[in-house]
Formats: C-alpha cells, structure tokens, sequence
C-alpha cells in the first residue's frame, strides 16, 4: 500500500471526516484556553466544570434543546456552588471543588441510567467522535469560533487578570469580570470538547496542552501558539492511530497528546528533565575540576 | 489637596479589628513612609485605598475622587510583595511595563506606537533598557522591583502603593530604588511605601506614619522613629496582631 493512502483512505468516509474536523477544532480552542487555566492554578477547576455539566447536557437531550445549553447552565451553576461551599465554610477550595463536581457528575450518571436509548448518552461519557451527526459538527464548529474569538480579542486583559489581578483591579478592570469571562467560556469550551471525546476525557484537552507548551516557551505569547498547534498535531495523529489500530477514538486523542507532554518533559531544550540534569552535572564537573588538587 | 485622604476608616475581619477608625493624609509630591511589624493592619489599608474592600465606616478619597473613579482614571499604581508575584510566568519584562498602558488601550488592547515609545521610556527610566526582552524571573531582586515601578511609570499613574519595595533586595540595589523614587515624587507623584524595615527610610521618606491598626505617631523619619516610638508600635506587636485585647502595652493608642 502506497504510504499516502495510510492518510488518505479514511478521508473517503463521511464519519471520519466529521470527526476529523471536530477533533482540529476542539483540540485548538481547548489548548488556547488550556494556557490560562494552568498559569491561574485552574486545572482542576476546568476539571470540576467539565465533568459537572453532565446532568445539563442529559436534561439538555430530555428536553430536546441544544447540548451547549444545558452545558452552559450547569457549568455556571458548579462554579457558583463551588464558590458558595469555599465561601461559607471553612473547607479548603479543592474540596469544595471535589464535592459539588462529583456529585454533579453521579447526578448525571443517575440521569442516563433512567433515560431511554441508554447507548446514545453513553456517548457523550466517552465520546462518539465517529458518530457525530453533519448538525453536530455545524454546532461545535460556532461555538467553537465563539469561543475562541473571545480568547484571542480578550487574550491580552485574561493574561495580565492571571498575572496580577490586583494591577488589574487598581487599573480600573474588573478582575470578577474578566475571571466570569474565562469561566463562560470554559463551559462553552467543554461543550465543543466533550462530543469529540466525553466528558471524562475533556479535562486532558483543557490541560495537557497548556503544560506543554509551558515546558517549551517563556513568552505566553509564543505559548498561545505552540498550544493550539501542538494539539492539533496530536489530535490528528491520535485519530489516524485509532482508525488503523481500531482503537477507541477520543482515547487515543488524549493518549497521544499525553504522549507528547512526556516527550516534551523527557526532551524540552530548557526545562526538559534531560537538559537540566545535564545542566546540573556540567555544573557540578566543572565545580570538581575547580576543587581538585593541582588545579 | 492631598493625594490620599483617609477619614476614619474601620475594617474587621470577623472579631479582628484589623483598621480601627484608621486615618491617614498623604501628601502630594511626596514620599510617605507606612510602618508597622506584620500584622498591623498596612495590608488592609492599601486594600482600602485600592477599593479591594469597602471600610464598614469611613471614608477614603484618591486625589478627591473616591477609589473607584480615582482606578478609572488610571491615577493609582500598586506594586505587589516578592510572594504576590509568579515569577515564573512566562511574560517578559517588556510585557510587564506594557500591561501599565492596558487602561488607556481600546477593547482588544491593541498596542499602538505611543504605548511602544512610553513603554520604551519607562523601561530607561529605571535602567532596564537592555533587559526588555528578558523573562521577569531572570531578574535580580531590586530589578524586579524596578519593572513594576516602570510599569506605574508607563501607566502615568500619580499615586504609587508599594508594599515592602526593599524585601530581598540587596543594599546597592536599595540606593538605586530610593533615588529613582525621590526623582519620581520630585516629578509629582505621591508614593506611599509600607514597610516593616526601618533602615533606609530616613533617606527615602520625607515623612512616616508609624502604625498600628491606626496612627501611632506621624512627622519626618527622624521625630517619629525614636526610641519611644518604636517600643509603642513594635513592644507588644504579637498580641495586637492576633487582636489580643490583653497586651501588656500601657498605651491607649493601640487599644
């Protein structure tokens, strides 16, 4: 077989070319938001948002409205919830966080289980990137756009807001709003992601690229590059893997850009493991040869 | 009119008293020094000052306007700690002195040539021209203290908060701040300055409000920092920090 047709031969399907849409543009607008959730100390906040939208996209399906809108009303309601138990008691915030998602998310478990056409919702767990509907991929695809327009007009106030708030504040910009910002587009985000690869794996999407180009750049702007593109390459090698391997779809996608972090960690020119270990041993050679004797 | 007026202000957390019908004036074109062990309320002040919390009475005025108009006109400049800061976020200091311009950008923040040319000029103003580029946590302590004071000077602020500007910052680094600062104030601005370190403050304040939860005792550094003094505000800090109404201080001024 000639090597192109490796690319090629599953473009010839409807369903993987849907999915392969849906896979690029997910991926992208979850590493842009990726690089602000890790540098704000938000990963498990995107965490508890995308696992505590489940019970508002199964009502969602039961009431026959879009997804993005149960989504959106249960992503905002889990951030308020988690504010109000951090707030009014003295539990620290990654309990409060542990508590409300969780339960949110049995909640929506609960909900699938009473709900007819059980192997439908069981999709949007585990995702059903091979199954999306021409009416599905139009939907991600403007939130998506939504999304990430916000990002990049917004990019320049949400990083000085994760930088130094209180500047911010004193600036006469408002830190709670820009923060309602961020977070109303996570849930938004999560929405675009979870149908390419559920909601169990969309927390991988919302952090793994953000941390690897971290490893690779110190300049945000350069991060909010190398994010998207990273993760797009993974993505797109992720879902290749899956067709010919016939692997589950949306878990090869996390699993390669998992991959790619550990490649980045292992290898990255400053901050990889390797460069700084070597770092540290020429130090510490170049201390000895000063030490030693006759020297 | 002075560039901070205080009247009064009273701030609890829960039991704590941390400002007790506090009041303090600061002065245009000056340097004013605030001092006081940890704990003493000078943290919740510059949070009053900035309207990052409402006093439960009192009031406080930035340049006559009240903190939130005064952050609208883009008068106020903060400076945070060493801890407040992630030195490790992947911005330059360029990017740094730039967010000062942020008030004053359109919607999408975009940079235009004036922001670049203010930009440029506060980053020679404290001597950081060549380190523009650089990522902040390259940065020697007193350099990083100097980026922030650029990015007040880029933002064209006339009041300038900074907390603790001479922590891990060492003595030569110190002289080159205090000068920077004193030509600032000569330029205009009003900067007051909180601080627990006595040393450098009679060559950096023109006056100093020794504090405790209130004013403890106010003048130029050398009348307030006597011996007197300082046994009034430091001697039994550690109980009025916790808000311990059975200090062993005779003085009704830290009641």
């Amino acid at each position: 077989m000639n090597p192109l047709d490796y690319l090629l031969e599953p473009l010839a399907y409807d369903f993987m070319q849907r999915a392969l849409v849906v896979t690029v543009v997910a991926s992208a607008v979850c590493a842009l938001l990726s690089c602000w959730l890790i540098l704000i100390g938000w990963s498990l906040m995107g965490d508890a948002v995308s696992h505590a939208v489940l019970p508002g996209v199964v009502l969602a399906y039961i009431a026959g409205v879009p997804f993005a809108i149960g989504a959106l009303i249960f992503g905002v309601g889990a951030v308020f919830l988690i504010g109000a138990v951090r707030d009014t008691t003295k539990l620290k915030e990654d309990a409060a966080i542990g508590v409300v998602f969780t339960t949110l998310l049995a909640f929506g478990v609960v909900l699938i289980s009473v709900t007819p056409s059980q192997t439908d919702l069981s999709h949007i767990l585990f995702g059903n990137l091979l199954g999306l509907s021409i009416a599905d991929v139009g939907q991600i695809v403007v939130l998506a756009a939504l999304a990430g327009a916000v990002l990049i007009l917004k990019r320049r106030d949400l990083t000085l807001f994760a930088f130094d708030p209180t500047h911010a504040h004193a600036m006469g910009l408002s830190p709670r709003r820009l923060s309602a910002l961020l977070l109303g587009v996570l849930a938004l985000t999560v929405v675009v992601a979870l149908q390419a690869v559920g909601v169990v794996l969309v927390v991988a999407m919302l952090i793994t690229p953000g941390a690897t180009a971290f490893l690779l750049s110190r300049r945000m702007s350069h991060m909010l590059v190398l994010a998207p593109v990273l993760s797009v390459a993974a993505a797109l090698v992720g879902i290749y893997v899956s067709y010919w391997a016939n692997t589950s779809s949306g878990g090869m996608v996390v699993l390669c850009q998992g991959i790619l972090f550990t490649l980045v960690y292992l290898f990255a020119p400053r901050r990889g493991l390797l460069a700084t270990r070597i770092a540290l041993q020429r130090r510490k050679h170049a201390l000895m040869q000063e030490s030693s004797p006759g020297f | 009119m002075s560039a901070i007026d205080v009247a009064g202000i009273t701030v609890r957390y829960g039991d704590l008293v941390a400002l007790d019908k506090a009041s303090i004036s600061v002065a245009d074109s000056r340097v004013t020094g605030l001092v006081g062990v940890n704990g003493s309320g000078k943290s919740t002040l510059f949070k009053s000052i900035l309207g990052l919390l409402t006093p439960e009475s009192g009031t406080v005025l930035v340049r006559g306007m009240t903190p939130a108009a005064a952050r609208r006109a883009g008068v106020l400049a903060y400076m945070p700690q060493n801890e407040g800061v992630d030195w490790d976020f992947p911005v330059s200091v360029g990017d740094v002195v730039m967010m000062g311009r942020y008030g004053s950008q359109g919607f999408t923040r975009r940079v235009r040539a004036i922001d670049r040319t203010a930009v440029a000029e506060a980053l020679a103003r404290v001597e950081l021209d060549t380190a523009s580029s650089r990522q902040i946590g390259e940065l020697s302590g007193g350099q990083r203290k100097r980026v922030f004071i650029a990015r007040a000077i880029a933002q064209g602020a006339t009041t300038l908060l900074l907390d603790e500007p001479f922590a891990g910052v060492d003595r030569r680094s110190e002289a080159t701040i205090t000068a920077l600062l004193r030509s600032l104030s000569a330029g205009g601005a009003s900067i007051l300055v909180s601080t627990h370190n006595l040393d450098s403050l009679t060559a950096l304040c023109d006056e100093v409000f020794l504090w405790n939860r209130r004013t403890i005792a106010h003048g130029t550094p050398d009348a307030v920092l006597t011996t007197h003094n300082l046994a009034r505000a430091f001697g039994d800090t550690r109980g009025d920090a916790r808000g311990d109404t059975h200090g062993t201080t005779s003085d009704e001024a830290t009641r």
